[in-house]
């Protein structure tokens, strides 16, 4: 029986209070193992076959003797995803000055709104498939697979990312400084592309950024648009090679020394992705709005 | 809280019996707090300094004074609900009937069963039932059953709000009008059981039909509770309280009884500021 | 920069703009006016290419026939869809009951629990989980947790013998569970991410009322934090759910590619999405299995339609209603 003014707390509510507050630290300790063991494994495994060599070579093809390297894959990623950038960027943008700058809450931006949505959430298999099925299939610009056919899936990938995020980060320029532009009378395209534009840029490119790294990272929709192949091209209409797909191909394959490629592969791809996401954030502290 | 102790609560858990059993269950059970060289700070920023007050047994003490004088920080570090916030630090000495609320041997939530606060808008819990957001409190020290729904009962009637609600009790909370929120908080506080209720300028979201009615409320509660309310609006002070404390700056300028504050104060800053010259 | 300013130049109307000088304006409006257009038109021109190409399969084995019959046989030319749509399930399944708990979990800490100095380095590293692609998750799922885990995941089916699916299996390597394993590692940063954003809009009022009342930590969270997201995490989930269904390249390296509908958890599985990408290379030739696949696409697409749709319901109403909610009414 106490004497004092302030009840006892029970001893059960207290345990209950720790265990619960401990299995929350616990579950967030679960959480972020898996990145770790990846990271690990990745840099274990994938250091020791990263050579000049592994670079500077294509895949052989060959299931004996040298493996080669990743050459074609690494320029293949590098320049489909640039295409993919060259077409997404403008029109995910443009999507997204759209939404803010003319069609803000009608019917018709709300549809698009919500079908950009729409596309977020479509597997990026089905954008392969999808390609496939438009510009390979139907032979339209030859009926072979092509670097530029993949670019183009990546791209229907990239474009709902980068409206969404572009959408947000125009929406963040105040409207006062759109007026103020207006009231001195510039036309409205001006006032887009010199007060607009530049106040959000930063935002726009982390928002790209995170887009690309994304896409660099794709597998599937690669798969039956630029195929599988060995060596460097430069010809967006050759079939085209990329880090992904060079990754899944070796990894079924029996030879250590394939999948020690894999490993150096995907340590590359990883290193590549998380540079991007590292630059993405940082212009993303620069920004001028919020 | 009149005549209660039956031998159902004698058996309860320590918690639950122990108010009643040290409780000599008469009409004036109010507690006496005091407040001792409190220093509150956000941070590196001071929002109390050096106070030093004490809160009569059943009486209603105003917490004056203009924005930002600190005055909801006092008042919320009497149920340590200050140091929730980041970065928030207290130092001093606040005791209720002697007993000191920041001793280190002292659990936080049992001070804030003991200290009980009702906020400036009314924010029952917005997923629960009438009867459950009553409830609440009480489920936390494990009461149920028909002890609960006595409690639950009594709570309500005590804060004015029973008739209203007695045939709606499965209703969600969020349903009653705005003056009837506040008072369901009321009774939730209640339900409790507190030593004191703690008051942050509970009207000033109401209008003055539902204020005239909370009123009255404190009026009916303080002949059993010991109540602060903090306030920014004088007539109300000047209704309802006993005392008066006035503060600037985190200071406490003055503190006496509420005629004599509001019509002759001793310090010429009060004087200013009950007579409407800044604030 | 041309203006209406009222400056008298004698060439110039005094007021408004030369129609020429409106042009760029009409040519943006109407320009982005289009490409938003082109949205609308691409998700039914999907929609419609994939259904024709689909077609020949849903011809041959009809709609429901496809989709419900058990028996994918590559060799035979014969194409029911069922133990895809199993293996989608299940492995999905067991992707939300790890993953959802787990981020909701890691939500908590980092909204309510964690030192402030914590909060920005762990939510980064939660969202660096999103950041791993796919493959690569694959990659480490094939060759590290497939042959780690299996002794243990043996153990368990053999210590539960008794439990039905769970006991008494055989382990395969790559199996459903290691499936819904990975997927669950794939969807967590995205149930975390929405799930703590769902947590930040609950009112501090409530949080503070719950604390007042004399509750712990851990009370305060069950009472105020959980039930007013209930809404935001479902949809949370819903998201996830959709991502883990969706999801080809790493769920096709490590669960064992075989179509059937395994009896246990530990038995090999396929899913929809995994089977896309299998045998696409040696369908190119084969018109029927072609159709199949595609089918296999479509049904992929539809279900991720109707999951995303529903998400986005649940996370607006978690939303919404809480708006509601602010607006008391000020008499009485």
């Amino acid at each position: 029986m106490s004497t004092s003014i302030l009840p006892v707390v029970s001893a059960r509510r207290k345990r209950t209070d720790k265990a619960g507050r401990t299995m929350l630290g616990a579950a967030t300790i679960v959480a972020l193992i898996p990145l770790v063991l990846v990271l690990w494994y990745v840099i274990k495994r994938g250091i020791s076959a990263i050579s000049w060599h592994f670079i500077s070579t294509d895949p052989t093809g060959n299931f004996l003797g040298d493996p080669g390297g990743i050459k074609s894959a690494f320029l293949g990623t590098i320049e489909m995803v640039l295409v993919a950038t060259l077409i997404s960027v403008p029109l995910g943008v443009g999507v997204a000055l759209y939404l803010t700058e003319y069609g803000k809450n009608s019917a018709f931006a709300r549809a698009v709104r919500y079908f950009v949505d729409v596309m977020t959430g479509v597997p990026s298999i089905v954008f392969g498939l999808f390609i496939y099925i438009v510009l390979i299939l139907s032979g339209f610009g030859g009926s072979g697979y092509a670097g530029w056919k993949g670019s183009v899936a990546l791209a229907l990938l990239m474009l709902p990312i980068i409206t969404r995020a572009s959408e947000v980060v125009l929406l963040l320029v105040p409207d006062s400084l759109r007026e103020a532009a207006l009231a001195l009378g510039a036309p409205r395209w001006r006032v887009v592309f010199r007060v607009v534009l530049p106040t959000a840029l930063s935002g726009l490119i982390t928002g790209i950024l995170l887009a690309v790294a994304r896409a660099a990272g794709e597998t599937a929709p690669l798969l039956f648009t630029a195929a599988v192949v060995n060596g460097t091209s430069f010809n967006l209409n050759d079939k085209m090679n990329s880090l992904p797909v060079q990754i899944f191909t070796d990894v079924g394959q029996a030879q250590d020394r394939l999948v020690a490629r894999a490993w150096g592969a995907a340590l590359t791809l990883v290193l590549l992705v998380l540079v991007l996401t590292l630059i993405a954030r940082l212009v993303a502290r620069r920004s001028r709005v919020a | 809280m009149t005549t209660q102790p039956t031998t159902e609560q004698s058996t309860a858990t320590t918690e639950q019996a122990g108010r009643f059993a040290h409780s000599t269950v008469t009409e004036a059970t109010g507690r006496h707090v005091a407040v001792q060289d409190l220093n509150a700070y956000y941070g590196d920023q001071q929002a109390v300094k050096s106070f030093n007050i004490e809160y009569e047994p059943n009486k209603v003490t105003a917490m004056i004074g203009p924005s930002g004088s600190g005055k909801s920080t006092m008042v919320r570090c009497i149920n340590r609900m200050h140091e929730e916030i980041p970065g928030a630090r207290v130092t001093g000495k606040i005791t209720i009937d002697g007993e000191d609320l920041y001793a280190s041997s002292v659990d936080v939530t049992a001070v804030r069963h003991a200290a009980g606060m009702v906020f400036q808008k009314p924010n029952p819990f917005p997923t629960m039932s009438i009867y459950d957001n009553v409830a609440a409190g009480p489920r936390l020290t494990g009461m149920k059953g028909g002890s609960l729904k006595e409690r639950v009962e009594k709570s309500l009637r005590a804060a004015a709000l029973w008739d209203e609600v007695k045939d709606r009790l499965a209703q969600p909370g969020i349903g009653l009008s705005g003056g009837q929120q506040q008072r369901l908080c009321i009774a939730r506080t209640l339900a409790v059981e507190p030593e004191v209720i703690l008051m942050d300028e509970p009207c000033s979201a109401l209008d003055p039909i539902a204020t005239l009615r909370i009123e009255e409320l404190i009026d009916e509660l303080k002949q059993r509770y010991t109540i602060v309310i903090v306030t920014h609006n004088m007539q109300q002070a000047a209704r309802v309280a006993d005392s008066t404390a006035f503060m600037l700056d985190g200071e406490l300028i003055e503190v006496g009884p509420t005629e004599r504050m509001f019509t002759k104060p001793n310090d010429e800053r009060t004087e200013q500021y009950v007579s409407g010259k800044f604030g | 920069m041309e203006s209406a300013t009222v400056s008298a130049r004698g060439d110039r109307p005094i007021l408004g703009r030369s129609p020429l000088s409106r042009l760029p304006d009409q040519i943006l409006k109407w320009g982005l006016t289009a490409i938003a257009a082109l949205i609308l038109f691409l998700i039914g021109f999907f929609f419609v290419r994939l259904y024709i190409e689909a077609h020949p399969a849903f011809a041959r084995f009809g709609v429901f026939g496809f989709t419900f019959d058990n028996n994918w046989d590559v060799a035979k030319n014969v194409y029911g869809a069922l133990p895809l749509v199993v293996g989608t399930l299940v492995t999905s399944a067991v992707a939300l009951l790890i993953g959802v708990p787990v981020a909701i979990a890691a939500a908590l800490y980092v909204t309510e629990l964690c030192p402030r100095g914590l909060k920005g380095p762990l939510t980064i590293l939660l969202d660096l989980l999103a950041a791993v692609p796919s493959v690569v998750y694959g990659l480490w799922g094939v060759l590290v947790l497939v042959p780690r885990l299996k002794p243990i995941e043996q153990w368990f089916t053999d210590t539960f013998s008794f439990v039905p699916f769970i006991g008494g299996a055989h382990v395969a390597g790559p199996n459903y569970f290691i499936g819904g394993l990975i997927l669950a590692i794939m969807i967590l940063p995205i149930v975390s991410a929405i799930t703590r954003e769902v947590m930040a809009t609950v009112p501090p009022d409530h949080k503070e009322a719950a604390l007042a009342l004399g509750a712990t930590r851990w009370e305060m969270i069950r009472m105020a934090i959980l039930p007013y997201s209930r809404a935001g995490i479902t949809g949370a989930a819903m998201l996830g759910l959709g991502r883990a269904i969706g999801e080809t390249i790493a769920v096709t390296l490590v669960v064992g590619n075989a179509p059937n509908i395994g009896k246990h958890l530990f038995d090999q599985g396929y899913t929809l999405a995994a089977v896309i990408a299998n045998e696409f290379g040696e369908a190119a030739s084969n018109p029927v299995h072609r159709a199949a696949l595609i089918a296999a696409g479509l049904v992929l697409f539809v279900l991720t339609l109707v999951v995303n749709a529903i998400a986005r319901f649940f996370v607006i109403r978690g939303q919404r209603g809480r708006r509601d909610i602010g607006n008391v009414a000020v008499t009485g």
